[in-house]
């Protein structure tokens, strides 16, 4: 009897034509995919890039048919995003470290985990009006505090979800070894555990920063907006996504060119945000 | 610390020449549980001071759950439990009121795969030696330093204290974890399969470190490899299907076992 090699077996030169057929539809799909992507950033960076200039970063958003900037929005924005994550990212790290280290194995992680994925993926206009119900119509106005706290709350799943998934990645075997030599579980936990799962909790935070840097729905039923400079955080603060909102959908001419630019600004932001996010996590690849 | 009376059904002793010796660790009458599932039964035996004890048997017989109980290591995970009696000097090791920090810092456990903590080669070791004493900077730094010493790893680190703990050699990364374990001043040290990760030259190294650390700690360790504890311990327990077959002295146990499970382990008819 003639022996059939594998390599030239009928059965394998199926299969082998099977992988370049699947091959090739992985990657029509993964170009498809991608091209939406890079119109929408070439588009972006055309209009967008133009309206560039150092009158974006430092005039008042204009009236209609005058010149101006972008700079009440861009603070109102910061110091939104800046305060929403002084809020969130403490609930969130705590959460997560309840959930991975003290209660890794208790109901009441299944049930926040559970809870938790659900608010993660919750629509964030319903945080909006949530926010709009127990802040905006209690105290009567719009206000800068609503949008912050509505941004926390967008903040914090994010964070108890990375916080959690981080400590879970340290190993076992390193928890051990911290009790081996006698040290309590609280400092075995800031000392050890954080330190191994730093790069990714700070990345988790970051994550969240690009998250709610672009959120709307919320600042609309919250921190509204403002045409003029305000740091009074007890009245309407602008905010980048509610001019854009508010300038592309208007009829001027100049306040759409000001949306496309205020577009540009927030998706670099994210852009480099994303990318500090993925050094630190190959940093601690690699380390 | 005497041996006190008790029954010892199901271990065949050999015959030991323990006087002399002080009792260090007991163990009596020991069962454990992982949820229903009874992984070890009614163990019985002894750690002696300055004595290098070895726990042999094929994969799952128990060896490293036993290990585990001396330090109460399972008591991180849930649904695991021991009954019996475990006893440290006078110290019920098994009580619920003991405190599980002070425990572990006098039975000390280096693993099988070397876990340096994240931080510099000498934050490794001052890291555990801060817990309990306040010391000063040059206080600390001779601490350290006599600990890597013991561990015969100060003469490859003593230039670079300052690089990650992690950027050691496998067989330096367990030195340095005896090193950390030493550190904090412990009584017994556990070892629990330390050179399964290792080649044979980091191997022969932490042997030999086990044969000069006996002489001032109470030790017991955990392996696979059965030459390995005919070199370096003076008792073996052979443990099968989570029974304690046969506890001697090491020489006594590899040239005439008194149970013929024993001898069919180490002459390698199974497991």
């Amino acid at each position: 009897m003639v022996m059939i090699s594998g390599a030239s077996s009928p059965l394998y030169a199926k299969r082998r034509r099977r992988n370049i057929f699947t091959m090739g539809l992985s990657f029509v799909a993964t170009g498809f995919g991608l091209s939406w992507l890079v119109l929408i950033l070439a588009v972006l960076l055309w209009n967008g890039f133009s309206g560039l200039s150092l009158a974006v970063f430092t005039e008042m958003t204009p009236p209609p048919g005058a010149a101006g900037g972008l700079l009440n929005p861009i603070i109102g924005s910061l110091v939104m995003t800046a305060i929403a994550v002084a809020i969130g990212t403490p609930i969130g790290m705590l959460a997560g470290t309840y959930m991975a280290e003290y209660g890794r194995y208790d109901k009441l992680t299944y049930v926040v985990r559970f809870i938790n994925d659900i608010l993660l993926s919750a629509p964030s206009i319903v945080v909006g009006l949530f926010i709009y119900e127990i802040m905006v119509a209690q105290m009567g106005h719009f206000s800068g505090w609503a949008g912050a706290v509505s941004l926390a709350v967008i903040v914090v799943p994010v964070v108890v979800r990375t916080t959690e998934d981080m400590l879970t990645l340290v190993p076992d075997t390193l928890r051990e070894a911290a009790a081996s030599i006698g040290l309590p579980r609280a400092l075995m936990i800031t000392k050890v555990a954080y330190r191994a799962a730093r790069a990714g909790m700070i990345t988790g935070v970051l994550l969240a920063v690009a998250r709610i840097s672009g959120e709307t729905a919320p600042l609309l039923f919250t921190a509204l907006n403002n045409q003029f400079w305000s740091t009074n955080l007890n009245a309407p603060v602008a905010s980048l996504p509610v001019v854009i909102f508010q300038f592309a959908l208007s009829p001027y001419k100049d306040w759409q060119k000001l949306a496309w630019t205020g577009a540009l600004i927030i998706t670099l932001a994210v852009l480099a945000l994303s990318i500090i996010a993925r050094l630190l996590t190959a940093q601690r690849k690699s380390s | 610390m005497s041996v006190a009376s008790f029954t010892v059904p199901t271990v065949t002793h050999a015959a030991t020449s323990i006087d002399g010796l002080l009792e260090k660790v007991s163990i009596r009458n020991l069962d454990f549980f992982y949820g229903d599932n009874r992984a070890l039964k009614n163990i019985n035996c002894s750690l002696y001071q300055g004595k290098v004890t070895a726990f042999i048997g094929p994969s799952g017989c128990g060896k490293s759950t036993l290990l585990r109980i001396l330090n109460r290591m399972y008591d991180l995970y849930p649904n695991q439990r021991a009954t019996g009696h475990v006893q440290l000097d006078d110290e019920d090791i098994l009580s619920p009121s003991q405190d599980l920090n002070l425990l572990r810092a006098k039975v000390g456990m280096v693993f099988q795969k070397p876990t340096p903590f994240p931080m510099t080669i000498f934050e490794n070791i001052a890291f555990g030696i801060r817990l309990y004493e306040r010391l000063s900077k040059s206080d600390l730094e001779s601490r350290v330093q006599h600990a890597l010493q013991r561990a015969a790893l100060w003469e490859e680190v003593k230039d670079k204290l300052n690089a990650n703990g992690l950027s050691l050699s496998g067989g330096q990364q367990q030195r340095l974890c005896i090193a950390r374990t030493v550190a904090v001043r412990p009584e017994v040290i556990l070892f629990d399969e330390p050179c399964s990760a290792l080649d044979p030259i980091s191997t022969a190294k932490i042997e030999e470190l086990i044969d000069e650390l006996k002489d001032d700690y109470t030790i017991a360790i955990v392996t696979h490899n059965m030459q390995q504890a005919a070199r370096v311990s003076d008792f073996t327990a052979f443990m099968y299907l989570g029974e304690l077959v046969e506890y001697g002295e090491t020489t006594h146990m590899f040239t005439t076992p008194n149970d013929r499970r024993t001898q069919d382990y180490i002459t390698g008819r199974f497991g």
